[in-house]
């Protein structure tokens, strides 16, 4: 097998407040291989943007990573400081956002940011940076590059501005890209064009790409794999059309069933009542019991972790010896 | 017809995006107008479902807005179906849509006193209790304040209170695109259910097809501020006939069926300041002839059902 790009195990993000410590990621253990897309889902609050960052050593104090480890190709970086974190951030993770804006200077041309990216992580010279900056716009898309690279972000489109953030994201050659809802504030014929770019650059490259987003039909024609999070915990990870086909946790199955469909129309769709715990009211046991249609009196009591099921690893007792049990 | 409920005629409304005006003057700019809604005509049955689906900027709020009165039209007229026909609208945003510093309870009083619905106090806490029900939410939840509620039960709140003054026709303005898919799920399945239960008709507002097949009974889709087709729902899923509905469907990710080896189609929605000539998609279409660069094409009958507005489809070149 080869070394997965990244490893997270067991990863904790704590939020210590004057009333308590929050938890938003809660063992959560993942994998990406070189040139593989895991898309991460899950409803908003599920701890999906905090993985992300944790990972780029983002977060914002007081949140920390409590426990756990993350390694990029083999070495640890949730040890590293923040020189060191620097360094791994834009050479070897490049990150994606929502919007491009957060990620572009606006008094800077977009040349002379891909310039000073490219400079940084490679000690090439002027010229040759720049002329490495017209064929990563090139590589995006982006039309008359040469023309293009002198303008400055508020003379794109939101479609265009994306563009750049992503030939800035990936101008170092970076082995693992976080993509944080690269496509949510984008209309589908441009999301389809972004998606399309992501998955080719990825390939081309054999880049590692972490996908967050909470649009199910973007990670089915995007991820080779895909992590469902509920109320910061994993509920199922799995080869993506497997899960879609046949998903097996009861949340999974839930939110699978609360898409309407494009093909077929049914009177009513599928509703899980109620709302995902706030953190500081985190029941106990399995976090989806008091909404599953399935729990039983174990699931109140024992909190169930992923375990191998088939192709990918399901954080049920169903599928563990039964609700009953324990 | 005796049952349209709604009529909109050659709907137009232009804004004025100029620069301010000594600017214009010193720099020598000319005035610039944009045309959010141009020449938008269509009727809603009472009972059912209009949408109107299309990207961002197409002027699917402006139509909302303007027909809720919230703007005035350029041109063209709205009839309605009797003048007190009593009209609601639900926004996307459900926070911002409700007074923070209000209990629940409060909020949905406030069309019950402002309309005079119900004579006394008694009658209008039970009034505001039954809606609180209807909608899903406990008589306990009066007592709290917005903050206090998810993102799907403040849709929730927002839609109690819109039905408080017993509309019968709700214009609904992404009512869940702000949410997750299991609170839209929520929300979708109550909104068909008040509709059976009260009869209410929908002018519904979404970019997201899935959303607009599950709801709707008639779809119309717009570009640059035009109906480019309409028809009803089963139709128009499976039988679309405008070059831009088709790009549309095609984009779209498909959970069913999901194309992993897709290669998207080029092309952004240009401005509306400076929209091209003729069939304003032309730049996009892959269909376009010489006669769509410089004439605009009508919103003409489909054979089947509905209507569409393209040259490709009238010269049956489409097939
Ligand atoms: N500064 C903070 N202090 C306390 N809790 C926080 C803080 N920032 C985030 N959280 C909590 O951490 C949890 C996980 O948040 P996160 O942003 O990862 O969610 P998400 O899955 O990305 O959601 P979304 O889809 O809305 O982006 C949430 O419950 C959130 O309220
Ligand atoms: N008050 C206004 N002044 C100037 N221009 C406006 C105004 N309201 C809307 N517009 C413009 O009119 C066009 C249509 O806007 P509208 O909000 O109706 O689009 P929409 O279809 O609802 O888009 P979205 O999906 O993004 O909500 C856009 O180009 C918008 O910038
Ligand atoms: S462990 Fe129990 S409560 Fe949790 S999802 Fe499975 S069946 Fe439902
Ligand atoms: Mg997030
Ligand atoms: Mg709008």
């Amino acid at each position: 097998m080869t070394q997965p790009v990244l490893s997270v195990r067991d990863l904790r993000v704590e939020f210590p407040t004057r009333s308590g410590t929050l938890v938003a990621v809660d063992g959560v253990s993942l994998d990406i291989a070189p040139g593989e897309i895991l898309g991460v889902v899950g409803e908003s609050g599920a701890g999906k943007s905090m993985t992300g960052m944790a990972v780029l050593g983002l977060l914002e104090p007081p949140g920390r990573i409590a426990a756990g480890e993350v390694r990029l190709a083999g070495a640890r970086i949730d040890n590293l400081d923040e020189r060191g974190l620097e360094r791994v951030r834009g050479r070897e993770i490049g990150a994606i956002f929502q919007d491009p804006l957060t990620s572009l200077n606006p008094v800077l041309s977009i040349g002379d940011q891909l310039v000073e990216t490219i400079r940084v992580h490679t000690r090439c010279d002027r010229r040759t940076a720049r002329e490495q900056a017209v064929a990563a716009l090139t590589a995006v898309g982006i039309p008359a590059p040469t023309t293009r690279i002198d303008h400055f972000p508020h003379q794109f489109s939101g479609g265009m501005r994306q563009r750049v953030v992503i030939a800035l994201a990936l101008c170092a050659n970076p082995k693992l890209v976080i993509a944080d809802e690269p496509t949510t504030a984008l209309d589908v014929s441009i999301q389809a064009q972004i998606t399309a770019l992501l998955k080719r650059l990825c390939k081309e490259h054999g880049t590692a790409v972490m996908l967050i987003t909470h649009d199910m039909g973007v990670i089915a024609e995007t991820a080779d794999r895909v992590a469902v999070m509920y109320a910061g915990r994993l509920a199922e990870v799995g080869p993506v059309l497997d899960v879609i086909r046949e998903p097996r946790h009861p949340y999974t199955r839930g939110l699978m069933g609360s898409i309407p469909s494009l093909r077929s129309r049914v009177d009513e769709l599928v509703q899980i009542d109620g709302s995902m715990p706030r953190l500081d009211r985190m029941p106990p046991g399995c976090a989806f019991h008091p909404r599953c249609p399935d729990a039983g009196p174990r699931c109140a009591r024992e909190r169930p972790d992923p375990h191998p099921v088939g192709t990918g690893a399901v954080a049920c007792w169903l599928e563990q010896g039964g609700v009953n049990g324990g | 017809m005796a049952d349209t409920l709604l009529a909109v005629d050659g709907l137009t409304r232009v804004f004025d995006v100029s620069a301010p005006w000594l600017n214009r003057v010193l720099e020598g700019r000319p005035r610039q107008l944009l045309r959010a809604v141009d020449d938008v005509s269509f009727s809603i049955t009472a009972g059912q479902t209009v949408s109107l689906v299309g990207e961002s900027g197409c002027g699917k709020s402006t139509v909302a807005r303007l027909v809720v009165g919230l703007h005035a039209p350029s041109a063209g007229e709205i009839r309605l179906i009797r003048p007190d026909l009593r009209l609601q609208m639900i926004f996307q945003d459900p926070y911002a849509s409700l007074n923070p510093r209000w209990r629940v309870r409060s909020i949905v009083a406030e069309p019950i006193r402002t309309l005079g619905l119900r004579s006394d106090e008694a009658a209008i806490r039970a009034r505001v209790d039954e809606l609180l029900g209807i909608v899903g939410l406990g008589a306990s939840d009066g007592d709290k304040y917005p903050h206090e509620f998810s993102g799907g039960q403040r849709q929730r709140i927002s839609i109690a209170r819109a039905l408080a003054s017993e509309p019968e026709f709700l214009v609904c303005d992404e009512p869940t695109s702000a949410l997750d898919v299991s609170v839209q799920a929520q929300i979708l399945n109550l909104m068909k259910k008040l509709q059976r239960e009260l009869g209410l008709t929908y002018l519904f507002i979404s970019h997201d097809l899935s959303v607009v097949r599950h709801v709707s009974d008639v779809v119309a889709v717009m570009y640059l501020g035009r109906i480019v087709e309409e028809a009803p729902v089963e139709t128009l899923f499976r039988r679309p006939l405008h070059p831009y509905t088709r790009l549309l469907l095609d984009t779209i990710p498909d959970l069913e069926a999901p194309r992993r080896d897709r290669t998207p189609m080029g092309g952004e929605v240009p401005s509306p300041i400076d929209p091209p000539k003729g069939c304003t998609f032309h730049p996009r279409c892959p269909l376009a002839s010489e006669r769509c660069r410089h004439e605009r094409p009508e919103l003409a009958a489909r054979a089947d059902a509905g209507r569409v507005a393209c040259h490709a489809v009238e010269e049956g070149r489409h097939k």
